[in-house]
């Protein structure tokens, strides 16, 4: 009993991670399930042909494929943007301060199906054609400002010493920024990235609002909700959920060693404490 | 011959800031590109929300001040405001009781299991948010577990989960919980555990110690939370479409008919539009007690 309230916190704690988790076992757990009908709801029998023939039903991988294509591009503009605008806000002076800090909250803070609905209104009233190009648009609009957000905590959080450091050992703008300042804020900017590329593989609000007939990944998993999602779908979303945690965890595990290194470094820290 | 570990918040000082035009050359493309794609389509939008039918030609929209297209659409629509508020502020005191204990033990208690117990907070948001919200149908099946066992007890007034006002509020706490506990995490660890201590030196039980210390220092985490949980979910549709009966339906739902199926843009936007008033007079509540430097 005594253990029980000593540890109560911990149980509550894990029993929430298990709760968040429930979801993604039933996704992979369906994936190898041979439905009885049209949905595939509850459990069967066992079955392989989600896994041993993932393209086997039409549309699945063309769609799976429509959005890694929108996903790339639109992280590659987002984080560019994203990491100017991150820069000039922690290092520059500049007019307009508040309103471009509320330009940036604004897209995280409006409701998915207002901001699709608008932007649908935009390209309506501008005859602007629907298709891959609007979905891009869209991506690279709501991902800026998650960018911009983890850039410059980033940057925020960096050592300012380390800068001083370079110039003082005659360093100019360019050099300091390409050896030190650069590969301090690479971490950042990468995590970025990975945050922005899944934001966009996942969106369903708005794309469906500005794809016209373009069918992305999360498109064609609400489409086929209707009519029954084939098991191929359950295989492809365990096979994205297991190399997205496998990427963080690789990451966060070569980010605790080089902490650790730097730990066990003695010569170095003392140097760097006594600054 | 390590003195002491300086870790990088401790030492941050405040960088100096330059004044060039190099600011704003960083600046430019990416705010233009939120001014463009962002700003002005809610000028477009409240344009279309003021539209009128084009004489003869249904399903045609011209420029228009038909400022009763609010009052049609308002009339027509205002219970699945109220419901939509209602779901998304249940769903979201839900979250708030179920991520705060999750969030007060990775701060405090995880120790070197802090940072994989984030990434297991984050890891479900990549699978798909349209299979997981699906994946509770299955879970809340009429023949599932839970059903089942809450109708043994008769706790259910309907006698099944799926289909119901209550599947939707389970399905939006599920989908939104993570964007509760990172914020509520953020605050918790930036409290000095020696404050808690210093309470209990003080003779204050663990109990008093938390509602006096802990829980208002981390209001600042339980306030962006809140905001942060209920905007997504008030203006959600799939939770109500996949696990809700059409008596449940959402303003996020009611939205999406008109826009895409119906072609009643005017309507649409004009539903949309008093949504993204609702949802700016919480934010600017916010900002007022916290500034706008805090937001991003």
């Amino acid at each position: 009993m005594r253990w029980l309230r000593r540890n109560l916190l911990g149980i509550v704690a894990i029993a929430v991670l298990v709760y968040l988790f429930v979801p993604i076992a039933v996704i992979s757990v369906l994936s190898f399930n041979k439905p009885a009908g049209k949905y595939n709801l509850s459990w069967n029998e066992f079955s392989l042909d989600g896994w041993t023939n993932l393209c086997g039903v039409p549309g699945v991988c063309s769609s799976f494929v429509t959005s890694i294509q929108i996903g790339i591009i639109s992280t590659i503009v987002a984080t560019i943007l994203g990491t100017m605008i991150a820069f000039a806000l922690v290092r520059y002076r500049f007019r307009g301060r508040s309103t471009t800090n509320l330009l940036i909250f604004m897209p995280m803070a409006t409701p998915e199906v207002v901001m699709g609905a608008s932007l649908l209104a935009l390209f309506l009233n501008l005859r602007f054609p629907l298709g891959q190009m609007t979905v891009i648009i869209a991506h690279i609009m709501f991902i800026i400002s998650f960018v911009v957000v983890t850039v410059k905590a980033r940057l925020q959080g960096m050592d300012p010493r380390l800068e001083e450091a370079a110039r003082d050992l005659y360093a100019d703008s360019r050099g300091v920024f390409r050896y030190v300042t650069f590969p301090l804020v690479l971490p950042g900017i990468l995590g970025a990235a990975l945050l922005g590329f899944s934001l966009s593989f996942d969106d369903f609000i708005i794309s469906f609002f500005n794809a016209g007939t373009l069918v992305t990944f999360p498109i064609y998993i609400w489409g086929a909700a209707q009519r029954g999602i084939p098991v191929q779908v359950n295989a492809l979303a365990t096979i994205v959920f297991l190399v997205a945690l496998g990427v963080v965890l690789t990451s966060q595990f070569v980010g605790y060693r080089r902490r650790r290194a730097l730990e066990r470094a003695p010569i170095a820290m003392d140097t760097m404490s006594r600054s | 011959m390590v003195a002491v570990v300086p870790t990088p918040r401790a030492a941050a000082a405040p960088v100096a800031q330059r004044s060039s035009r190099t600011g704003y050359l960083l600046l430019f493309p990416g705010i233009a590109w939120l001014g463009i794609f962002f700003a002005i389509p809610f000028v477009t939008l409240f344009m279309t929300s003021l539209q009128q039918p084009v004489p003869g030609k249904s399903g045609s929209y011209m420029f228009g001040l038909q400022f009763s297209n609010y009052v049609t659409a308002m009339s027509e629509y205002w219970p699945l405001f109220v419901r939509s508020f209602i779901y998304a502020g249940i769903a979201t005191l839900l979250a708030l009781a179920i991520a705060y204990p999750l969030a007060y033990f990775i701060a405090f208690r995880a120790g070197n299991w802090r940072s994989l117990m984030l990434v297991l907070v984050i890891a479900p948001s990549f699978a798909s948010f349209l299979l997981r919200t699906y994946a509770w149908k299955t879970i809340l099946s009429d023949e599932g577990i839970i059903t089942t066992t809450l109708n043994s007890l008769h706790l259910l007034p309907d006698d099944r989960i799926l289909n119901t006002g209550i599947a939707v509020i389970a399905g939006l706490t599920y989908n939104f919980l993570p964007f509760m506990i990172l914020p509520l995490y953020a605050a918790l660890e930036k409290i000095d555990p020696r404050l808690i201590e210093a309470a209990g030196d003080l003779y204050a039980s663990p109990q008093k110690a938390f509602r006096k210390v802990t829980w208002p220092l981390s209001l600042p985490g339980v306030v962006a939370g809140t905001l942060l949980t209920f905007i997504p979910a008030a203006g959600d549709y799939i939770n109500a479409a996949l696990l809700g009966s059409t008596g449940d339906r959402m303003i996020g739902n009611a939205i999406q008919i008109n826009f895409i199926q119906f072609r009643d843009y005017p309507t649409a936007s004009a539903l949309s539009f008093v949504l993204m008033a609702a949802i700016l007079a919480l934010v600017f509540t916010y900002i007022r007690r916290a500034g706008t430097e805090d937001l991003v």
